[in-house]
């Protein structure tokens, strides 16, 4: 059940004037007439979704190919008629060797961050999960990193990672490790974005786990216990295995959303120093809007490319959905 | 299996322990916005704000109060917008069994899994042909697309659980379609209507991508952009810039602390299934 209505709707419980469970009879031809109103009435409260999916995602969708199947400059952008050019943008990026660098690195970013942000949500999902004096409250902090906007994070986040004055090389310091260059050292800077990635999705996770967790009947536990399985057998046994399809949901969503991620790279490194933090999203905004020169056609090709990737994981999603609401 | 008093107050402090490295980083900026400029650059850093200045604050007050009041413009018309389109639709797809419900719902789903950065070209293209870039209500239209599939999702999720019988006494009642929907089916739905308003909102307080590429240069700007220009422009000053990042996580705060389960419900719904 989702929470959303296990969250006390408490209808009223008889509506005036009319007794429930009283037989009605419908004849058969104000049935079907019925049930066509019905169809008109239910259309009629979709329609302004469907007119605004329509106007409001297939359209800037269906300019975002046409952008990456012709040749722009900004003029043509603005007064129209750039000549189309087939697969040329696509061709274009395809061998850039920015390419290969911008996948690899949002295949590590996302991989990366997703195990961390799963293993670290359900460790703590399991710890609050024991009840115990305060922790609603803790819990509820706890999703303070995820509700706050990204710009916030991710400057927060820089300046506590700066080379020199940077709280997090201070504390290095203060165990003996020298000076690491966070941010401005292509080494270290995917590595940067990750950390502060992981932070922001660990409340995500904690969140979704957490629920799945109170699903598991205590009785399995109870019986577990007078079996003699300790703490670390209960959690193989039964928490793991339990919560199986909650951990598949919470995995794919989370792939999902880290492709999309762009914010905050873009604002703690803007994919650099180089392109040593470059991912296909930042680099699909850099190419359109990142200079003075847009190359609005190779970044709409990129974007395109990153839809792609994210409808793959979307459909395993919708699979999964599906198998569980049988 | 009672758990000893001993222990649950050791998880208490550990409990207490991880929330505080957890919140670190937030505890962090307040502390940054209230040091000093002399002082930022200072070998160890103070750890706490023993000699605390408003100086940050006040620039954020000169600054960036007008951007304040476009986020909240821009916010609360994003609510609105949300909550008209979505609510209807959510009914629809609960109650009155549309035919295509199905595909709506799939299409819904694929529009939440598109790339922001995608729209933000998309809408680029057409905001430029229509002059009507660095607008408030276009950036209103633009952050919309990100919360009014969630909308319809998690009205949908609701109200499939308000009663049958409550839908059919107001129709032997004589209440038409849209009467039953208004005077039965949107108070009982208060839950989710401050659900999807709660993140509607604080999705369009924080967007950054809509707003960077959808900027035209004018004066109208969000305060995700204030940020942002103030980290471009003067990068030294960083008891301002985190003073104003503190200013623009209120909302996401008092939020927290006036609705919290209303988060937890908005974060859950859709990912565990009934």
């Amino acid at each position: 059940m989702t929470t959303a209505h296990a969250d006390g709707l408490k209808p009223p419980s008889a509506a005036p004037g009319a007794p429930h469970g009283q037989p009605r009879t419908v004849s058969g031809t104000a049935g079907r007439r019925g049930r066509r109103t019905t169809q008109l009435a239910a259309w009629g409260f979709l329609t302004p979704v469907a007119a605004y999916l329509g106007v409001f995602y297939a359209y800037p969708l269906y300019r975002n190919v046409d952008l990456s199947l012709r040749h722009y400059t900004v003029r043509s952008f603005v007064q129209g008629g750039a000549p189309f050019s087939g697969w040329g943008n696509f061709h274009q990026v395809l061998h850039d060797p920015a390419f290969g660098t911008a996948l690899r690195n949002t295949v590590v970013f996302t991989l990366v961050s997703i195990l961390f942000q799963y293993l670290i949500g359900l460790a703590l999902a399991v710890f609050f999960n024991r009840g115990f004096r305060l922790a609603p409250t803790l819990r509820a902090l706890f999703l303070i990193p995820w509700l706050l906007p990204l710009i916030v994070s991710a400057s927060t986040w820089s300046w506590m990672l700066n080379s020199e004055s940077g709280v997090v090389n201070y504390g290095l310091h203060l165990v003996g490790v020298g000076q690491v260059d966070w941010l401005t050292s292509p080494h270290w800077a995917l590595t940067s974005v990750i950390i502060a990635n992981v932070w922001i999705g660990i409340p995500f996770n904690l969140v979704i786990l957490y629920s799945g967790l109170q699903n598991i009947p205590t009785e399995l536990y109870e019986a577990a216990s007078l079996d003699g399985a300790n703490g670390w057998q209960q959690f193989r046994r039964i928490t793991f295995p339990l919560l199986r399809p909650v951990s598949a949901i919470t995995v794919l969503l989370g792939l999902i959303y880290t492709l999309k991620v762009f914010d905050l790279i873009w604002i703690m490194t803007k994919g650099g120093p180089g392109d040593s933090s470059s991912t296909l999203a930042t680099w699909s905004y850099r190419l359109g809007f990142g200079s003075l020169l847009p190359q609005f056609g190779p970044g709409a090709a990129v974007g395109n490319i990153l839809i792609l990737i994210a409808l793959v994981f979307g459909g395993l999603y919708v699979r999964i959905q599906r198998r569980q609401a049988i | 299996m009672k758990p000893p008093v001993a222990r649950n107050r050791r998880n208490t402090v550990v409990g207490v322990v991880l929330t505080a490295i957890m919140l670190f980083p937030v505890y962090w900026m307040v502390n940054v916005s209230l040091t000093p400029q002399s002082r930022m650059r200072k070998d160890p850093p103070d750890l706490l704000p023993l000699h605390p200045t408003f100086s940050g604050y006040r620039a954020v007050l000169d600054d960036q109060l007008p951007y304040l009041g476009t986020s909240l413009l821009i916010g609360l018309g994003t609510v609105a917008v949300t909550l008209v389109l979505s609510a209807p639709a959510g009914y629809a797809m609960a109650k009155l069994h549309p035919r295509g419900a199905g595909a709506v719902g799939l299409l819904l789903l694929i529009a939440q899994m598109i790339p922001g950065i995608v729209m933000a070209m998309g809408f680029y293209g057409v905001f430029l042909e229509l002059g009507v870039m660095n607008t408030w209500w276009g950036l209103v239209v633009a952050d919309s697309t990100i919360a009014v599939p969630f909308g319809v999702m998690i009205f949908a999720a609701f109200m499939s659980g308000i009663p049958d019988e409550l839908i059919s006494a107001a129709k032997i009642d004589g209440a038409g379609v849209w009467r039953t929907f208004r005077s039965v089916v949107l108070p009982v739905s208060r839950n989710a209507i401050v659900t999807v308003s709660l993140f509607s909102f604080l999705w369009a307080w924080s967007d950054f991508v809509f707003a960077t590429t959808l900027d035209g240069g004018g004066t109208m700007k969000p305060i995700t952009l204030g940020i942002y220009k103030y980290i471009g422009n003067n990068n030294q000053e960083w008891n301002a810039i985190m003073a104003t990042a503190v200013v623009a996580s209120v909302p996401a705060t008092v939020l927290l602390v006036l609705a919290q389960r209303y988060v937890a419900a908005g974060v859950t719904a859709g990912a565990v299934k009934d």
